[in-house]
């Protein structure tokens, strides 16, 4: 008896201390997590975190110093160039590690090993995209340049320098929650990262929803829905700019008409789903300008990157002081140098090029084994890859994926078809087998671009520094202190005829195939244009009318509209000039599109409370400012209105892709009685008044139910938040709600309800640079942190911290809050 | 006085194992504690579990008055304790001190089975 109550109470203390020490479901490991001496409780912020230390690290060359300010930004100053890159591995690491390893987690499809089986099919998207695959070629590449190679290795060292000073209790809270330990850094790793910003900027496209649009309409109808250029448009390099003759002669293939473009044909949709893209709104604003516009005769650099607003923050912000130069900048933890920032000469920010460089084509397999392809009348064999997924719970998933030599992996087949198959009602499929060809499939070493722009000294430096640059293509931006400006669009794009790539593409031969790359010399380098200004907002880079190749992709025009026509119209301009239109919130679609709307509404259908709304429309000035009306009530009514246009045309599908805005807005401009208006589920021929004063009174109950509950104005209805990267359900204290921020889609100051500015930088590029800069975040990791989001509020309210490029002889000042020296 | 000096020697050893072994060291601790200390089990149990239980509050305490008050706050509305970080501390302990009980009363039980008369005196 004594034996089996000492028994069962030992069973019942070390089953105890098992459901203490794992997780249960959704319930973390309470515990380990509870422990004081092991816990939570170990996460705070502690005094001697911020005070003067001295440090032994293994393997630093020299003497180092890293000046830590009031904002917790790092001054790294090293005695060499490879002590810097180890320092910044090792502050990255101190300050991001859990996102650093948990966004490469995510690129390579791991996050079943942290979360469990939900994320499986995102991971296994990932996969068969080939981003590790993708992240091997650049590993290489990156290893065969001696540059990046010292960068990534003593990066690397630096951030495993710190890994292995941790003991399970300092590690990051998010690794308490959800029970596992850091591994050890490694270059591939950094490769993940850069090749997660290439799908988050080059991996959006839409042939699956665009190819079963084309199913429903006629050739005419997809010309209009889905148009090519915009009527407004004012592009990067400017109209009337001489563009070479194409390097590459492009043949549309003689099949074409009637197996490519072969419109109200088939009936049976592809099937194919991914409810995982990246934001189309990944885009940006930069622009320049020359010292003939500046009040002080130095050219002013402006760049602000629209990403998702998480925390933490995709930025961190750091110096780097070396014996040869002296950057400043946003720097993304897990990869060495600075990403957008600049140096004691010059300045440097990106925009997104927009193009589409993925494309799908149709693979023929001669059996289920996937062994052999059919391609140029014979079989091709492909390669299969056994793809390893564990499981949290700890069983193991395995998928298997066939690489084609010609386009790439197998992404999808009948084992896949996208991430939001399971919950959708999308379940008609064609079961055809589609090759992914992605230019970020292509070997290249993007990292060098940015190293070599830390350490730029003129404009031939940053010429040479992003002539490599392959993918995901941006519009390079540059200032010097010397006084030249420049942008260019740079990438690796494929030549593609008119259309090509809108939709999956025959495989079965080459004919199809892209029939080169545009070359470096037809990128055009747009520098001191007489105009005063460079500037580049995601639109057209060209005039489409005259640009021999075709784009893809999608191209917003009116925030460069905006831009340009602000920059044409200022002079003598100054930083806070800057600091103003970065934050500018006018809506130049609505000012083009409303008084359309309001030209065709039926007023006397109005009552008296419809018609009061109407007046807040018709007095609104057009600005998406905090406290405005106009805003709320105008982007519900034009996405009501949008809704009507096209989804009777498109609702035969059940997964297309709805027209941009800029399309119905040009459509309307030229012919309001554009054929898209009528509803084709009604016999009644429906007019744009109709339309227009329709949804606008079915409108009304929601308006009042907002005006009730106080929730019309415009930063109230959109209710910005930043939400922390495991934060599915938005609902945890580590994320932030409700920012009282304006602005919007179509609008410079571009944030919407999770996505934004992701960093805001002026740059004056006086003989002392003068910087302003901002981020929607902190320069902790830690929700702990008082650091952790006190940039938040300032950068909601469109103020700027003053950027210090500190210099060897400020070591004294008083701005320094801590040193750590090496 | 064997309850007293068995509860506050469970917390030191409990402790000074926690400064460089797992959170579950503090098992370890009450049981041996448990097996040094003659009580009877329910005796050994409460004070493994009053000691641990203490020692994880104070501690919890002291560490949100040096910085831990945001994160503690925070993770007391995930858990979710409605934010209270008071309450969280109040959880903590009790989850130190359920390990220590039952540790301790194995312990205890041991103890009898080791040495039958002494304890059963008692």
């Amino acid at each position: 008896m004594k034996y089996f109550k000492l028994l069962l109470s030992l069973v019942i203390s070390v089953a105890l201390i098992y459901l203490l020490n794992n997780n249960i479901g959704s319930i973390p490991p309470l515990g380990k997590l509870l422990s004081p001496q092991h816990g939570l409780w170990r996460n705070g912020d502690i005094a001697s975190d911020y005070t003067n230390a001295t440090l032994n690290l293994p393997n630093l060359k020299g003497k180092a110093h890293i000046y830590f300010d009031k904002r917790l930004v790092p001054h790294i100053f090293a005695s060499n160039e490879e002590d810097a890159f180890y320092l910044q591995g090792y502050i990255h690491a101190k300050y991001r590690l859990w996102q650093m390893e948990f966004q490469t987690h995510a690129a390579a499809g791991r996050l079943t090993e942290l979360v469990g089986a939900k994320a499986l099919p995102l991971d296994r998207k990932m996969r068969r995209l080939g981003m590790v695959y993708a992240a091997h070629i650049a590993v290489a590449e990156s290893q065969k340049d001696p540059l990046t190679k010292l960068a990534t290795d003593r990066y690397t060292e630096g951030v495993n320098a710190y890994i292995n000073t941790l003991q399970p209790k300092d590690y990051p809270i998010e690794y308490k929650l959800l029970n596992y330990s850091p591994e050890q850094w490694n270059p591939l790793k950094t490769a993940l990262l850069l090749k997660y910003m290439s799908y988050d900027l080059a991996g959006f496209e839409d042939d699956f929803e665009k190819e079963n649009a084309k199913q429903l309409l006629t050739k005419l109808q997809y010309e209009i829905a889905y148009e090519y250029g915009n009527d407004s448009l004012s592009p990067i390099t400017p109209k009337g700019t001489l563009i070479a003759a194409p390097s590459v002669a492009l043949t549309i293939p003689a099949s074409a008409d009637s197996a490519y473009f072969n419109y109200k044909k088939e009936t049976i949709s592809n099937g194919i789903l991914d409810a995982t893209k990246p934001n189309k709104n990944n885009g940006s604003n930069n622009w320049a300008v020359s010292g003939s516009k500046t009040k002080s005769g130095k050219p002013i650099l402006c760049n602000d990157p629209h990403l998702g607003l998480n925390l933490p923050s995709l930025w961190y912000e750091l110096q780097i002081h070396t014996p040869t130069y002296n950057t400043y900048g946003a720097s993304f933890p897990g990869a060495p140098g600075v990403i957008i920032g600049f140096n004691d000469s010059c300045s440097f920010g990106f925009t997104n090029a927009m193009r589409d460089v993925r494309d799908y084509y149709e693979i023929t397999f001669k059996d289920a084994s996937k062994k052999e392809y059919w391609f140029n009348i014979a079989w091709q064999p492909s390669r299969l890859q056994y793809d390893t997924f564990t499981i949290k719970s700890g069983t193991i998933y395995i998928d298997t994926v066939a690489y084609t030599k010609t386009f790439g992996p197998v992404m999808y087949d009948a084992s896949f078809r996208g991430t939001g198959i399971s919950n959708s009602k999308v379940s008609r499929t064609n079961g055809k087998n589609y090759a992914v060809k992605w230019m970020a499939h292509y070997p290249s070493n993007e990292l060098r671009t940015f190293l070599l722009l830390n350490r730029s000294k003129s404009f031939a430096d940053y010429e040479a520094a992003i002539k490599t640059f392959v993918c995901p293509g941006q519009n390079m931006i540059f200032a010097s202190h010397n006084g030249d400006i420049a942008i260019k669009q740079q990438g690796l794009f494929p030549a593609k005829w008119y259309r090509q790539g809108d939709f999956p593409m025959p495989g079965t031969d080459s004919t199809y195939l892209w029939q080169g790359m545009i070359t470096d010399a037809e990128n055009v380098m747009n520098k001191n244009p007489e105009r005063g200004y460079v500037s580049s907002c995601n639109q057209y880079p060209y005039d489409t009318k005259v640009y021999p190749y075709y784009l893809g992709g999608n191209y917003p025009f009116t925030r460069g509209y905006t831009v340009n026509k602000y920059l044409n119209n200022m002079s003598s301009i100054t930083p806070q000039d800057m600091q103003k239109m970065q934050n500018d919130n006018y809506n130049v679609q609505a000012q083009m599109l409303l008084p359309i709307l309001l030209r065709n509404i039926q007023e006397s259908k109005l009552n008296a409370a419809a018609k009061s709304y109407l007046t807040m429309l018709k007095t609104w000035n057009y600005r998406a400012d905090v406290q405005e009306v106009g805003p709320t009530l105008y982007t519900q009514w034009q996405a009501a209105i949008h809704k009507a246009i096209w989804d009777d045309e498109l609702a035969a599908s059940n997964n297309t892709v709805t027209p941009e805005k800029s399309t119905l807005l040009d459509a309307l401009r030229r012919d309001s009685t554009m054929p898209y208006i009528d509803n084709i589920t009604t016999t009644a021929k429906e007019t744009l008044p109709q339309i227009v004063t329709e949804t606008f009174v079915a409108l009304i109950p929601t308006w009042d139910a907002l005006l009730k509950d106080n929730k019309l104005a415009w930063s109230t209805y959109k209710s910005t938040y930043a939400k922390h990267l495991i934060d599915v359900d938005k609902k945890m204290p580590f994320s932030r709600f409700n920012l009282n921020i304006g602005g919007g889609s179509n609008i410079i100051n571009a944030t919407t309800e999770n996505h934004g500015p992701s960093w805001r930088m002026i740059v004056h590029m006086t003989n002392k640079v003068e910087a302003y800069g901002v981020y929607p975040g902190g320069q902790s990791g830690n929700p702990g942190s008082t650091y952790y989001d006190n940039f938040l509020d300032t950068w909601a309210s469109g103020k700027y911290y003053t950027l210090w490029l500190m210099q060897p002889n400020e070591v004294d000042s008083k701005d320094i809050l801590f040193t750590l020296t090496f | 006085m064997k309850f007293i000096t068995a509860m506050i020697l469970t917390a030191l050893v409990a402790y000074a194992a926690g400064l460089q072994l797992p959170w579950w060291s503090l098992a370890i601790a009450a049981a041996l504690v448990a097996l040094a200390i003659p009580q009877p089990a329910w005796k050994a149990s409460l004070a493994g579990f009053v000691g641990v239980c203490a020692l994880w509050i104070i501690l919890a305490l002291i560490l949100q008055n040096n910085g831990a008050k945001l994160i503690s706050t925070s993770m007391a509305s995930i858990l979710p304790l409605g934010g209270s970080a008071l309450l969280l501390a109040l959880v903590s302990g009790v989850v130190g001190g359920l390990v220590a009980a039952t540790a301790a009363y194995t312990g205890s039980v041991a103890r009898a089975l080791i040495t039958p008369n002494h304890n059963q005196k008692k």
